[in-house]
């Protein structure tokens, strides 16, 4: 027969009062678990939201501005480059440290949703979550050649009830003024798979339409303007925003548009033509050196800088959200020292009835470190119950939450989220359960057998 | 600590107990001291039955207590096998009683929590030798309660009870049985079971017997009857 044994048989004989007290621990735990599980899955998703490249080409200015922008389709975008740059990393002398090069225009919504103009590479070359491939869970990807088509997020899908074959038109959040005027309706063709990422919560729009609209044609882009002050100044000005119907007749016959007037007018507009930034996958198999060299090359330049959206996405949360769960955290660790001493309460106010019982035990031989371990072991046991319970709560807890999670803010946690943080928790458990029995084993270790004896069981 | 067939001096003594010069005294309530216990010179050969008698508040249990290591006496030594256990420490003396102690109380002292089995098998846990669970249902089994080892102390009659007491002061195989008033708290039909019970155990495991009661039907049983008021000084004093 075990100390643990006798100590297990101790708290089946006080079975409602160890059940609550182990409950309230649980509690507690169940509340570090919570915390624990969603700051992992959401520091995952923060950090997932960038691995499927590694660096960010935008306009210089501020790095988490370009981050929260491009990555998680927050705030605006910071001010535009030059279309033409895009070749200097495809088909210039950045190009052989670089393997895949996605353009991105951004700076517009669909009923409070990101906008973004992207190229079907988005999709097909870049991956998410650890190197997982896109998906669509209806339709397909959108074409360069279908100007006017657009896929989007399931998140997005779901929110506002949209399906293949809606329509949408891009409301300019920035610099240009009258709404939807001068946008084509982009023609849903692919609704993605959930991914936990933000890409859930954005429409993704062919880049190619994107020019295509009159607001973004004639000269500079509308940004470009704005930001130059040109755009402010003249909102309603005939050349700026024509005829919508002459905008129509365009996306009436943009599947099969591609002739060469079409062209020569690209390549003359391609000089105008601006991106809010560039989504590189450098080369750093085979081109280490100038694939890590190539920020610095990019930020030593005038033309743009190079961010890399981990490191920004790590300060950020590190500086930010990594306080606010240590907060949190050390909230709930309180809840567990309150519940420990509950522990404490519970197992010393037992000892007046149990004092004849450890007399016995005491009587039959027992060594007084015996008796002591006894209730140390049982104050062990309370706790390391009510943690199991807690983490069976905080996941079970976290699992109930996981659709109301995900449906608000588009990230997946699983409550099977096992975080390696709540294994700290067992030899947490044992020293405050060591700490709060030392009491009461303290007591028990001084009892009178003698006296003890004496009294009525 | 001695080894459990050892005697200190390597001697092949018969005495079992020896109490020499013992004294033990209370504190009262105004400071001063109550003498509970004055005894000179006992002993307890080795498989011996005898019984000590005397009235209620003589100083039986304390006595018990004394010998058995719980309480240390002011003076004096305390010879079990040969070991003198006031000279020990506390550990060891916790030890040694169970080891070499088997002790059925007044009021049987089963732990609630525990099966009559579980019960037998607690005692086995505090000395050096591994619980023989074979030796906790041998013991059961011999007390009549082969039937019942799996139930509860509240499940079984007050009977039943003392002889779980008693099959657990004998599972460490002890060299001497102390009962303290064992047959008090057991209805008459009872009362001669649990005494033939004890009588007949420790004689089949070649344990002394040392009895305290102040029920003259239950000493006129045994030949050897000790009176404390005889033996113990104190009471004379007092």
């Amino acid at each position: 027969m075990s100390l643990l044994r006798i100590a297990w048989r101790s708290i089946q004989q006080r079975a409602l009062a160890s059940a609550l007290t182990a409950f309230t621990v649980g509690l507690g735990v169940a509340l570090v678990v919570a915390v624990l599980v969603i700051h992992g899955v959401i520091d995952q998703s923060f950090r997932r939201g960038s691995q499927g490249y590694d660096l960010i080409i935008g306009a210089k200015g501020s790095p988490l501005q370009l981050v929260l922008n491009t990555v998680f389709h927050l705030s605006q975008p910071i001010e535009t480059i030059p279309y033409t740059y895009l070749e200097e990393f495809t088909l210039g002398r950045f190009a052989p440290a670089v393997e895949v090069a996605i353009p991105v225009c951004t700076g517009h919504d669909y009923r409070g949703f990101s906008v973004v103009a992207t190229v079907p590479d988005a999709f097909e070359r870049l991956t998410y979550l650890d190197g997982r491939e896109y998906a669509f869970a209806e339709g397909a990807n959108f074409r360069s050649e279908n100007y006017f088509d657009a896929v989007i997020g399931s998140t997005v899908a779901k929110r506002l009830r949209m399906k293949l074959g809606d329509t949408f038109t891009p409301v300019a959040t920035v610099g240009e003024p009258g709404g939807e005027e001068g946008h084509e309706a982009f023609t849903v063709v692919g609704i993605l798979q959930h991914t936990g990422t933000p890409n859930d919560r954005a429409l993704f729009v062919n880049l190619e339409g994107f020019y295509r609209c009159e607001a973004h044609q004639h000269g500079a882009s509308f940004e470009e303007k704005v930001l130059a002050g040109e755009g402010l100044e003249s909102p309603g000005e005939p050349d700026a925003k024509p005829e919508s119907g002459e905008m129509h007749a365009e996306h009436g016959d943009h599947d099969s548009d591609a002739d060469e007037h079409e062209h020569a007018h690209e390549h003359d507009h391609e000089s105008h033509r601006a991106l809010s930034a560039i989504l590189l996958v450098t080369d750093i198999d085979r081109q280490p050196q100038l694939a890590m060299s190539l920020p610095t090359v990019v930020n030593d330049e005038a033309v743009a800088q190079a961010v890399m959206p981990s490191r920004v996405i790590a300060e950020l949360f590190d500086g930010i959200v990594g306080n606010v769960q240590l907060l949190l955290l050390v909230l709930a660790v309180m809840v567990v020292v309150v519940a420990g001493v509950g522990i404490l309460v519970s197992i010393y106010n037992s000892m007046n009835d149990r004092r004849h019982e450890i007399a016995v035990i005491r009587a039959l031989g027992a060594r007084r470190t015996t008796v002591m371990s006894i209730i140390l072991v049982e104050s062990i046991l309370l706790s390391l119950g009510g943690g199991v319970l807690g983490v069976l709560i905080g996941h079970g807890l976290t699992g109930l939450l996981a659709p109301t999670i995900a449906e608000q803010t588009g990230v997946l946690v699983s409550p099977f989220s096992f975080q390696w943080a709540e294994l700290i928790l067992v030899p947490g458990l044992i020293v405050l359960a060591t700490l709060v029995g030392y009491l009461p084993a303290l007591s028990a270790y001084r009892t009178d057998v003698a006296k003890a004896l004496a009294s009525t069981p | 600590m001695p080894l459990l067939s050892d005697r200190p001096d390597g001697s092949s003594s018969n005495e079992v107990l020896l109490l020499k010069g013992i004294r033990k005294s209370f504190r009262e309530p105004d400071g001063g001291r109550l003498p509970i216990l004055a005894i000179d010179d006992y002993h307890v050969e080795a498989g011996e039955q005898v019984v000590i008698v005397g009235r209620s508040g003589c100083g039986k249990t304390t006595l018990l207590h004394v010998i058995s290591g719980i309480s240390r006496p002011d003076a004096g030594r305390v010879k079990i096998d040969g070991w003198d256990i006031t000279v020990f420490t506390e550990a060891e003396c916790d030890t040694f009683r169970a080891e070499r102690i088997g002790y059925v109380f007044q009021t049987f002292n089963l732990l609630p929590g525990f099966t009559a089995l579980e019960n037998v098998l607690l005692a086995m846990k505090f000395g050096r030798r591994r619980p023989d669970k074979a030796r906790g249902r041998h013991l059961l089994e011999r007390v009549g309660l082969g039937h019942r080892m799996t139930h509860r102390p509240t499940m079984l009659s007050v009977g039943e009870q003392q002889r779980v007491a008693v099959a657990r002061a004998l599972a460490n195989q002890p060299r001497l049985l102390l009962a303290d008033e064992p047959t008090a708290n057991v209805d008459s039909g009872n009362q001669q079971q649990v005494v033939d019970l004890l009588r007949e155990t420790c004689r089949e495991e070649n344990v002394a017997l040392l009895m305290v009661t102040h029920a003259p039907e239950v000493a006129e049983q045994f030949d050897r009857v000790d009176q404390l008021e005889q033996i113990n000084r104190a009471v004379v004093t007092r």
